[in-house]
């Protein structure tokens, strides 16, 4: 098994494992970890995607990695969002019994 | 290649963010002001852009940098993005002209956070949604799709209500898991053909495991954001909730942000690799929609909870395109009658909608309630808002001469002319449907209240007439179709000859 293959199939794991979390768990926050999970899938299958484009000169194809980088800051953003809107949901509102 | 006035997609593309960068940096006082200023600049550059597609139906293209594809970024306005763009514009401004009485602070009056919020968000979701209709990139379109839903998201909670804190996050948990899933397909494409062009993947697409599997990741991911059944769970609560001139917009605009996307992929990218059945199951969901969401509709006891459910049965007419452009001798969606007749209904349910939202949250607010069974006594109140909830009711029933109307009737004739008898029962079931849960309100409204009714606060004339002028454009879009027209073509090239009803 070569090293593209392996860490190709670990991306589908990964891939596989959050969304069955996100899809399952009733729960927000374990939600927002799946879907964490699930994004760092799909990053880690573009990069094998990079690899696999690569040729002799170039150790790999570099537009996957230029977009990676931008799907992981909106991968970031996305669950800064979640969590603010989960902690105003949480949180005890002040001042009301 | 950049063609002569491509810059003004860039204008379309940028123009909205430098508002809303202005607005940030001038802070709450004057972001209604900027907001409402910046608004005829955007509308006068879709009027361009419009003026240049529309007529001959050749697109605008601008390539980024003088960079081609497949490593350049392209953007294009065809057909069908110069009538996003031009409805976004009008749906946009009229929401800003009516959201002014709700979110500029009055003279005086210190400026709120939530003030500058809104008017931010509503920038940011017109540059959203500018981009989604102009992209040509796959990668470029999801940052775009990401914009828009973490600015619809907000709009949701405006209040920081428990209920609508609930809503915006069910929201936004149905719309990650439609971008990742958008997201992983998009990359299966790139790792097949080495490229996220869509003139490119058209080219290059074959029908294959990869593709198939990419293109189910993108339409699912796509169905989720577009709230198309059984993935519209998290539509009513959201819509219901937002403040009038937010679920205005959300449901006029977002939802069919995303449905633009795949009308994208499946006429445009792969037209070819969808067989019979994947067109019917696409159509089906739709009909399912059309039906459930009605009859959800007619069960609602809050006004803007069975406007909600009225959306949701919207959309599915949307869907039933898919089958009825699918063309089974040469094997492929073909751009023709039932294109145009959906791309009328995305329209004419964006003005009916956004001005029945309008009119039922002025209704709200005159009312102190919205409750569907003691609206009596409002058309005695409030006789331009019901007039407006009535004439927007008309377009979404289909009957003529409103855009609903022209849009029905097309989908109606490709039904008959395929021979696809089973979605013209769907449709007119549908349009009595709906006919049913309007006419319940209106009758209500129209009954003489038991005591005589105070207005619980004030409601500006000003802002009954936004609601009637967006209801009363959807319903005059009919007027457009009832002649023989010719429309350029919304996508692809070659004019397509549409019959007036």
């Amino acid at each position: 098994m070569t090293t593209v293959t392996l860490f190709g199939l670990c991306g589908s794991v990964l891939v596989g494992l959050g969304l069955y979390g996100l899809l399952t768990h009733p729960q927000p926050l374990r939600r927002l970890i799946g879907f964490n999970l699930l994004g760092s899938g799909i990053f880690l299958i573009f990069g094998v995607i990079a690899r696999r484009g690569g040729t002799a000169a170039v150790g790999g194809d570099p537009v996957p990695q230029a977009l990676v980088i931008t799907a992981i800051v909106v991968a970031f953003a996305a669950t800064a969002l979640v969590v603010a809107l989960l902690l105003r949901v949480f949180t005890p509102e002040q001042g009301s019994s | 290649m950049t063609t002569p006035h491509g810059a003004w997609l860039v204008a379309a593309a940028l123009w909205p963010v430098l508002a809303m960068l202005l607005v940030v940096v001038s802070g709450g006082r004057h972001a209604a002001r900027i907001t409402l200023l910046a608004m005829p600049v955007g509308l006068v550059i879709a009027l361009i852009i419009g003026a240049h597609v529309l007529p001959e139906g050749a697109p605008l293209r601008y390539h980024l940098g003088g960079w081609l594809p497949p490593l350049g970024i392209g953007l294009a306005a065809d057909g069908l993005s110069a009538i996003m763009l031009l409805t976004t514009a009008v749906v946009i401004g009229a929401a800003g002209l009516f959201a002014r009485a709700d979110f500029a602070p009055a003279a005086g009056a210190p400026a709120t956070r939530t003030s500058l919020v809104f008017w931010v968000l509503l920038l940011a979701v017109w540059a959203g949604m500018n981009l989604v209709v102009i992209g040509r990139d796959l990668f470029n379109l999801y940052v775009a799709l990401e914009l828009l839903t973490f600015a619809a998201v907000p709009l949701v909670c405006l209040d920081g209500r428990k209920e609508t804190l609930g809503a915006a996050l069910r929201y936004l948990m149905f719309a990650l898991l439609g971008s990742v899933l958008y997201l992983l397909g998009a990359v299966l494409l790139y790792g097949a053909y080495g490229t996220l062009d869509i003139g490119l993947l058209a080219e290059r697409v074959q029908p294959e495991p990869a593709a198939w599997l990419a293109g189910a990741l993108i339409t699912v991911g796509l169905l989720a954001k577009t709230a198309l059944f059984p993935l519209h769970l998290w539509l009513p609560p959201a819509h219901a909730g937002a403040p009038p001139a937010a679920s205005a917009i959300l449901s006029a605009l977002v939802v069919k942000g995303s449905f633009v996307l795949v009308i994208r992929l499946w006429f445009e990218v792969m037209p070819g690799l969808w067989s019979v059945a994947g067109t019917q199951l696409l159509g089906a969901l739709g009909a399912a929609a059309i039906l459930y969401g009605s009859v959800l509709a007619l069960r609602q006891q809050r006004l803007k909870l069975l406007i909600a459910y009225s959306t949701v049965a919207q959309i599915g007419y949307l869907f039933l395109v898919f089958p009825l452009a699918f063309d089974p001798a040469v094997a492929q969606l073909v751009p023709g009658v039932a294109l145009t007749g959906g791309v009328l209904q995305l329209v004419s349910h964006a003005f009916a909608k956004a001005g029945m939202f309008m009119a039922a949250g002025l209704i709200a607010v005159a009312l102190g309630h919205d409750r569907v069974s003691d609206l009596a006594g409002t058309a005695r109140i409030l006789p331009v808002s019901l007039f407006a909830f009535a004439l927007a009711g008309v377009s979404l029933v289909g009957l003529p001469p409103s855009g609903g109307f022209a849009a029905k009737w097309l989908l109606l004739s490709a039904a008959l002319g395929t021979g696809q008898w089973w979605w013209a029962v769907v449709i007119v079931l549908g349009g009595l449907l709906t006919g049913g849960y309007l006419v319940l309100v209106l009758m209500r409204a129209l009954n003489p209240p038991e005591t005589p009714l105070t207005m619980a606060k004030p409601v500006a004339r000003s802002r009954e007439v936004i609601a009637l002028a967006l209801s009363m454009s959807a319903l005059l879009l009919g007027l457009l179709a009832l002649g023989p027209l010719e429309l350029p073509p919304l996508i692809g090239s070659g004019a397509v000859p549409v019959a007036g009803p």
